[in-house]
């Protein structure tokens, strides 16, 4: 589907607040693609990380909202050490993460976790994946 | 030089091969390691949002601690907590005007400038055991053996706090030629398992971690060599899930470095917890008629 963007479809503090959350200038992203070639969960992903990119440098902060890159990224760095351009993208991804998180809303809920999930899982998994996930 | 240990939650349960082999080997070598006291859980995770500082300060009180201790350098075995404490390590040595808010939000503590290096075990066993003395040690060498190291991200990435430079890591090689296995490398060794997405997105974990172990045994490796106890999850434990869905066309042995040191050292099967490992790995090893690591290892 077409995605029209015009000045007032921009959000200039969306804009803002993911590049002061990520610490990144989004905007030295040309388009390359080396991070979702680099990505392990690219072929889960239906919006690879170049796009979700592309979305963010013009402010499109309800189609960035509505995709899962961000969700299904483990923060493995691979695609922040090959992007050419320098860009650390697992920071950019925690950005997005953090601006769905900090309207209190939780992506994995704790309390609805199977209590044999729980006790299978290493310590390591839950502790990562709540500092991620939750709000 | 005083050496402080931090074993991270995970290997005081259910990671107990990865730690217990670990510490038999030190004494083996005669190495003098001491477990930092008071530790805490590192976090598991580096916070990358850029105002997020509260979440650094759980590993800044472990390196605290270490500093309190008066050691130059402090040792992990598991992958995430090297990692997690390594990057905050950094932030502590480099960034100013973050290492003062969080000196001052800690106002009990003594401040912290990065004094403590952060090292992983298989780096202090190169740079401080080094490999020569390593190999006059081994009494059990792994003849037969076709093991693939695997990596995985957090010993390579970010690149700050790689335990190589960047591009072709061969320390993980080089550990199981003293140990005197043969080295198969694939491609899939340093791509991510799925980390703790196994929680969050299970099948996406799944699809990598199934890519990772099939590209293990296609390259003629007979089981893979792990460092981390979130990897040893998503790929050891959720083989039998992966063999169901028919992601996974064989089970592969999996270990921890640790435990296969321990043998080579020959302190034998009971140190290294085998029973934490699925049955297809102890089962590899006895098959391989190893000296001292016969019935003690299915026990």
């Amino acid at each position: 589907m077409p995605i029209t963007i015009s000045e007032k479809t921009i959000k200039s503090d969306f804009i803002e607040k993911v590049k002061k959350l990520s610490g990144q200038n989004i905007h030295k992203c040309f388009q390359c693609g080396t991070c979702g070639g680099a990505c392990p969960m690219s072929g889960q992903l239906a919006t690879l990380p170049r796009k979700i990119m592309r979305m963010a440098q013009f402010g499109l902060e309800n189609e960035v909202a509505e995709s899962k890159t961000f969700w299904t990224c483990a923060s493995c760095h691979s695609c922040s050490v090959t992007c050419p351009r320098g860009i650390d993208l697992a920071k950019v991804m925690e950005a997005l993460r953090q601006l769905s998180l900090r309207k209190n809303v939780n992506y994995v809920e704790p309390s609805k976790l199977p209590s044999e999930t729980v006790k299978e899982m290493p310590q390591i998994a839950m502790v990562s994946c709540f500092r991620k996930m939750t709000s | 030089m005083k050496i402080s240990y931090y074993p991270g939650c995970t290997l005081k349960t259910k990671a107990k091969n990865l730690e217990d082999a670990a510490l038999a080997s030190m004494a083996a070598l005669e190495v003098d390691f001491e477990e930092l006291p008071r530790w805490n859980c590192c976090g598991a995770v580096h916070s990358l949002a850029d105002d997020d500082l509260i979440h650094h300060v759980a590993p800044v009180r472990d390196l605290i601690r270490a500093m309190e201790r008066g050691s130059d350098k402090v040792v992990t075995l598991c992958s995430m907590c090297y990692n997690t404490l390594a990057r905050a390590n950094l932030l502590m040595r480099d960034d100013e005007v973050k290492r003062k808010t969080i000196n001052d939000f800690m106002d009990e503590e003594k401040d912290y400038h990065g004094e403590v290096e952060v090292v992983h075990f298989l780096n202090f066993l190169r740079d401080e055991v080094g490999w020569d003395k390593l190999r006059s040690k081994i009494k059990v060498p792994l003849e037969g053996l076709k093991l693939a190291p695997y990596y995985g991200c957090t010993l390579l990435r970010p690149k700050n706090v790689s335990i190589e430079p960047p591009g072709h890591p061969k320390i993980f090689r080089e550990f199981l030629e003293v140990l005197g296995a043969r080295v198969i490398d694939f491609a899939a060794s340093t791509l991510c398992c799925g980390s703790y997405q196994i929680l969050a997105n299970p099948e996406a974990a799944e699809t990598v971690a199934a890519t990772i172990l099939e590209g293990g045994i296609n390259s003629g490796a007979e089981a893979l060599v792990l460092s981390c106890p979130l990897c040893e999850f998503n790929l050891s434990k959720k083989q039998g899930d992966l063999l169901q869905k028919n992601m996974l066309s064989q089970e592969v042995p999996t270990y921890y470095f640790t435990q296969l040191l321990a043998i080579a050292l020959g302190l034998g099967g009971e140190v290294c917890r085998f029973d934490l490992n699925d049955k297809i790995s102890a089962e590899l090893l006895k098959s391989k008629s190893l000296p001292s690591c016969d019935q003690a290892i299915l026990t």
